[in-house]
């Protein structure tokens, strides 16, 4: 068995965590990985400063499911300040399997953390990192 | 080709020896390699010969005077050669080289397309279409003014052709793109019916076969189309190198494709007239030793014998269907074994086909997960991706057995 799919990656994936869409909300954004053709979209609200609701829906891989599911977890409850500094390597750790290797697998597992930053861009011009700057072309 | 006498069967664990790949162990196992569709092992006889092209023949070709440079066209020529062989095409001057099978495509599509193509004229592709044969035209009908159509397929992933009747009804049908065996389902399509519908309107047909050459004889003249694109690497040969073929008036009367070095007869400040055929269509300095590789490559299969390669992945793929029936959860997409090539392409109701795809790796099972760059295709059936197993002269029934052991190691994670 290979050992990406370790407990906790499947119970996320199985029962997500923050799982649905905020209407109305103060932020929003989608993003696709088109190797995978893995889909995350965000809605997220604030209170003030920090980030006081975030949900996610979209298909895909266990591990892009998976780590939106962990991501959620994350987020919810930070300042926006924070999370959009949120480096990657928090996630990954949360994740916590060896993703090293797979360059391709990294993508889907860091695909929600790339939209999290996008929708907090676009509402609150925080910078949108490098590596995800190819969400904003179209 | 011989259909009225049954190929003799493939002496698979020699031919397995000929690839270096299978001696290496993957996750402590002997490779299962189902991926061909996407893009074949290579042979030592493709593999050597190239070193020893490199190392004794190469320079640039067709301006070089010295003996290296004559040795280097020879090859590259000679490559051309074994390709129209392969083919049956009249001449090497129909033969044109390119990097890939999507390039081939493209350059119909920029060079007869944006010029031949306006308000009024319809482009046909299908659904099934690999991206390589569907988004040229869609660009090139948006580009030029005329209609984009695409043809639909029942719930079997074979083409509806009634739906022909309808499209033709919404202008000048001047172009039928569409793919030989569909590469992410299977499907084969009956090219030589809708050339011959095609021809009828006066229309061109366009012939995808990078998953057709590779696994079974072709003859451009029986198939009826006009132009007919393929690439090496899906073939034992190297990757960028690819071959367009084109009826040798439609090629001339073209307007070139890429522009610059060897594809020009003289230039000068007011004019510049193209080289003759296929030149005018291979600018620059070409993939020398790809196309080389892929006469060596033309060479193997030839020896083997395409009929026997055909006959050996039609009992892989009867096998595997019949496995995967009986797998709990599996679904396999597409038309019987009668009218598919070697792809076996399924879902399985508890996980995502990339997760399919991981778990298969670590039992040394190597399968292609994804849309397979067919969208409009993964739409059709409501899902997507799915899983993909592809056959060639060198996979067994066990490397299908392997499959199956692995999906049953994905039912024990997902299920």
């Amino acid at each position: 068995m290979s050992d990406l799919y370790r407990e906790l990656i499947l119970d996320h994936y199985k029962n997500p965590r923050n799982h649905g869409e905020l209407d109305p909300c103060d932020a929003h954004a989608q993003g696709q990985n088109p190797l995978c053709g893995d889909d995350v979209s965000i809605t997220m609200n604030f209170s003030g400063d920090d980030v006081s609701e975030i949900r996610f829906t979209g298909r895909g891989c266990a591990i892009s499911q998976a780590a939106a599911s962990m991501l959620m977890e994350l987020v919810e409850g930070k300042t926006v300040a924070e999370v959009a500094e949120l480096p990657k390597e928090e996630l990954l750790d949360e994740i916590g399997v060896p993703l090293a290797k797979n360059p391709a697998r990294l993508k889907c597992a860091l695909l929600s953390l790339g939209v999290v930053k996008l929708a907090l861009h676009r509402a609150r011009g925080t910078a949108l990192p490098e590596e995800w700057a190819g969400f904003e072309e179209r | 080709m011989s259909s009225l006498t049954t190929p003799t069967a493939l002496d698979v664990p020699r031919i397995r020896a000929d690839f270096p790949v299978f001696e290496e162990r993957f996750n402590g196992r002997e490779l299962a390699f189902l991926d061909s569709a996407n893009s074949s092992q290579k042979p030592r006889h493709v593999l050597e010969g190239l070193t020893e092209f490199y190392e004794h023949s190469y320079s640039n070709v067709h301006r070089a005077v010295y003996e290296l440079g004559e040795r280097a066209t020879a090859a590259y020529e000679g490559a051309r050669e074994k390709v129209r062989v392969l083919l049956g095409a009249d001449s090497t001057r129909e033969i044109v080289f390119t990097r890939n099978g999507t390039e081939a495509l493209n350059l119909v599509a920029y060079a007869w397309g944006l010029s031949e193509l306006g308000p009024g004229d319809v482009v046909v592709s299908t659904v099934l279409e690999h991206h390589s044969n569907f988004v040229p035209w869609q660009y090139v009908a948006k580009r030029s003014g005329a209609e984009f159509a695409m043809l639909g397929a029942d719930a079997a992933g074979e083409l509806d052709l009634e739906q022909l009747d309808e499209i033709e009804r919404r202008g000048r049908i001047r172009l039928v793109a569409l793919g030989l065996i569909s590469n992410s389902i299977g499907t084969v399509n009956p090219v030589e019916e809708v050339a011959a519908w095609a021809r009828e309107r006066e229309a061109l047909t366009v012939v995808d076969a990078c998953q057709a050459a590779p696994h079974r004889q072709l003859d451009v003249a029986t198939l009826g189309a006009d132009f007919v694109a393929l690439t090496g690497h899906k073939m034992l040969g190297p990757s960028g190198i690819g071959v367009l073929w084109g009826r040798q008036e439609l090629l001339s009367a073209m307007e070139p494709f890429n522009l610059g070095g060897e594809m020009i007869r003289s230039v000068s400040e007011r004019e510049t007239t193209w080289n003759e055929l296929p030149n005018k269509f291979e600018a620059g300095t070409p993939p020398i030793a790809q196309a080389y590789g892929l006469g060596l490559a033309v060479d193997y299969l030839t020896n083997v014998g395409l009929d026997r390669i055909e006959a050996h992945e039609h009992d892989l793929t009867v096998y595997a269907m019949e496995q995967l029936a009986t797998a709990e959860g599996v679904s396999v997409l597409g038309p019987p074994p009668e009218r598919r090539g070697g792809i076996v392409s399924f879902t399985i109701d508890c996980a995502h086909p990339h997760d399919v795809a991981q778990i298969l790796d670590s039992h040394g099972v190597a399968v292609r997960a994804g849309h397979h760059c067919t969208q409009p295709a993964m739409e059709h059936f409501g899902i997507p991706a799915t899983t993909r197993a592809s056959f060639y002269l060198y996979n067994t029934r066990e490397d299908v057995d392997r499959l199956l052991e692995g999906l049953a190691g994905v039912r024990a994670t997902f299920g």
